[in-house]
């Protein structure tokens, strides 16, 4: 059976929007990935149990309220912890460029800024994700 | 999959299908809760339909699960059923041996009910528990009969709204009709209906009150072929009742499965589902029918992994090649369609694809 590209989209962060968040979920859904979406205001631990039991490819982290620099790489060594660092983790939403050097540091694959097209996110997940 | 056996058939599958929005996944969130209080362990697989055009899903059932997200006793998964045949993928069934193996005790599977994917439903699951919802226009969405006699316990959701008393007695009216049909000259096909019915009643009132369906009267070819032949109609019920109506027994009360209203978002009535849930369980265990039912399903699962097989064999290349040529010849009136059929069968089988 071909298995399909799994996505975790979330929300981390107390910000209450998620259209961002939405629009790149159908961008990948219509890109034939299977997206699993949980919605706002999740927890780093709350994350890291549903990409588990999800068992999913990729996490996608969307933020708008500024704690990035906390809550990504709570995520990254959750994973870690869990044994589940083959994870890819992505994140987008508002981050100001001077940050993306610290997130990748820390286990961010790639930080997708305002305004990037659906398409290079699509692209970056197919080109990097480890196929199970 | 191999390293699983043995462990399998301890944990109660629990299917819970309706219509979409009518509440299942919040239900689900209820029952978890409810579960988890008197210390079971929980799987959740929510199915969810997948494009049929690009394959991908947007999978949001456990967004309304998630007060759940850190508890280390429940274990969600989400699936797109991707399956060619109904809705219930042959994933789901194996995730649900998964959990199985895993020591979960209870398994929720959710899934769209549209038609055939809730029959697929029960083919795994022990305790169905459909779902209906006051509001969806007339004609409520589960009187199909097929689908209805699919249902072991039935819960109309969104009991705030208005309409639900309805809803609940046009269900009753169903299943009364359906009972009372089963009770007179059925044919011998609908047993194992009646014995799952009579199951439910043990249930309720200890064993008290368990009739017609003795472990033995339901053991027979009846368990071969657990749906009738043919969906009844309502007309046809309802004309088959009329013709009959001097020899007919009214089915009563104990022979017809619960219908509880809940409104899930606040969780009242979930406590009572969990007690109907129990009560089926307790009332297929003591009629020896849980294994039975699991006997039933495991023979559904081969069956719909031969048919899988054999799709796949018709659709590699020389298969596909032998179907063009064989389907060319009937038209061409050359072969019948039986005869080519059978020959196109005879080929497969004899392929041996492993
Ligand atoms: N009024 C009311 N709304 C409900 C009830 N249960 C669920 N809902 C709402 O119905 C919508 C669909 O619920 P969901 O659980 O996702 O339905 P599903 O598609 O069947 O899984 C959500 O907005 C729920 O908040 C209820 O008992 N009463
Ligand atoms: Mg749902």
């Amino acid at each position: 059976m071909d298995r399909k590209i799994r996505v975790l989209v979330a929300k981390p962060g107390l910000d209450g929007h998620d259209r961002g968040a939405k629009v790149i979920a159908r961008a990948l859904r219509d890109d034939g990935m299977e997206v699993i979406y949980t919605g706002l205001r999740q927890t780093p631990e709350q994350i890291v149990q549903a990409a588990i039991q999800e068992d999913v490819d990729v996490v996608a982290l969307s933020i708008l309220s500024g704690a990035h620099n906390h809550l990504f790489p709570r995520v990254t060594e959750l994973l870690k912890e869990k044994g589940a660092e083959d994870v890819l983790v992505i994140g987008g939403g508002v981050i100001p460029e001077a940050d993306y050097g610290f997130l990748m540091s820390k286990g961010i694959a790639a930080v997708f800024g305002p305004g990037t097209p659906t398409k290079a996110t699509i692209d970056f997940i197919r080109e990097h994700v480890r196929q199970k | 999959m191999r390293a699983l056996r043995g462990r399998g058939g301890r944990a109660h599958l629990i299917g819970v299908t309706g219509p979409p929005g009518s509440g299942k996944s919040t239900l689900c969130d209820k029952l978890i809760a409810a579960l988890r209080k008197r210390g079971a362990r929980v799987g959740v697989l929510a199915v969810d339909p997948s494009s049929p055009f690009t394959g991908g899903a947007i999978l949001g059932d456990r967004l309304r699960m998630q007060s759940h997200a850190t508890d280390e006793g429940v274990f969600i998964r989400s699936l797109a059923s991707r399956g060619r045949l109904g809705g219930l993928s042959r994933a789901t069934q194996a995730a649900a041996r998964a959990l199985d193996a895993a020591g979960y005790d209870f398994v929720l599977i959710e899934t769209v009910g549209v038609g055939q994917s809730e029959v697929d439903i029960v083919k795994i699951a022990d305790t169905v528990v459909l779902v209906s919802v006051p509001g969806l226009g007339d004609d409520i969405q589960v009187i199909k009969a097929g689908v209805m006699e699919i249902g072991d316990v039935f819960v109309v959701n969104k009991a705030d709204r208005d309409g639900a008393d309805r809803v609940v007695r046009e269900l009753r009216s169903m299943l009364e009709m359906a009972a009372t049909l089963r009770r007179n000259a059925v044919p011998a096909s609908v047993d194992t209906l009646a014995g799952r019915t009579s199951a439910l009643s043990a249930g309720k009132s200890g064993a008290a009150g368990f009739g017609a369906a003795k472990p033995g009267a339901v053991s027979g070819p009846g368990m071969t072929a657990p749906r009738p032949a043919r969906e009844w109609s309502a007309e046809e019920l309802a004309h088959h009742l009329t013709e009959n109506a001097n020899s007919v027994t009214v089915a009563n009360d104990a022979e017809l499965p619960p219908i509880l209203k809940t409104v899930a978002e606040t969780g009242e009535g979930v406590e009572e589902l969990v007690e109907a849930v129990l009560a089926h369980r307790a009332g297929l265990a003591a009629a020896g029918l849980l294994e039975a039912r699991r006997l039933e399903g495991i023979r559904a699962e081969m069956r719909s992994l031969i048919a899988f097989r054999l799709l796949d064999a018709l659709e590699g290349g020389e298969g596909r090649a032998r179907e063009d040529a064989l389907a060319k010849a009937v038209l061409a009136g050359e072969e019948d369609v039986y005869g080519a059929a059978e020959a196109l069968f005879a080929a497969l089988s004899k392929g041996g694809r492993t």
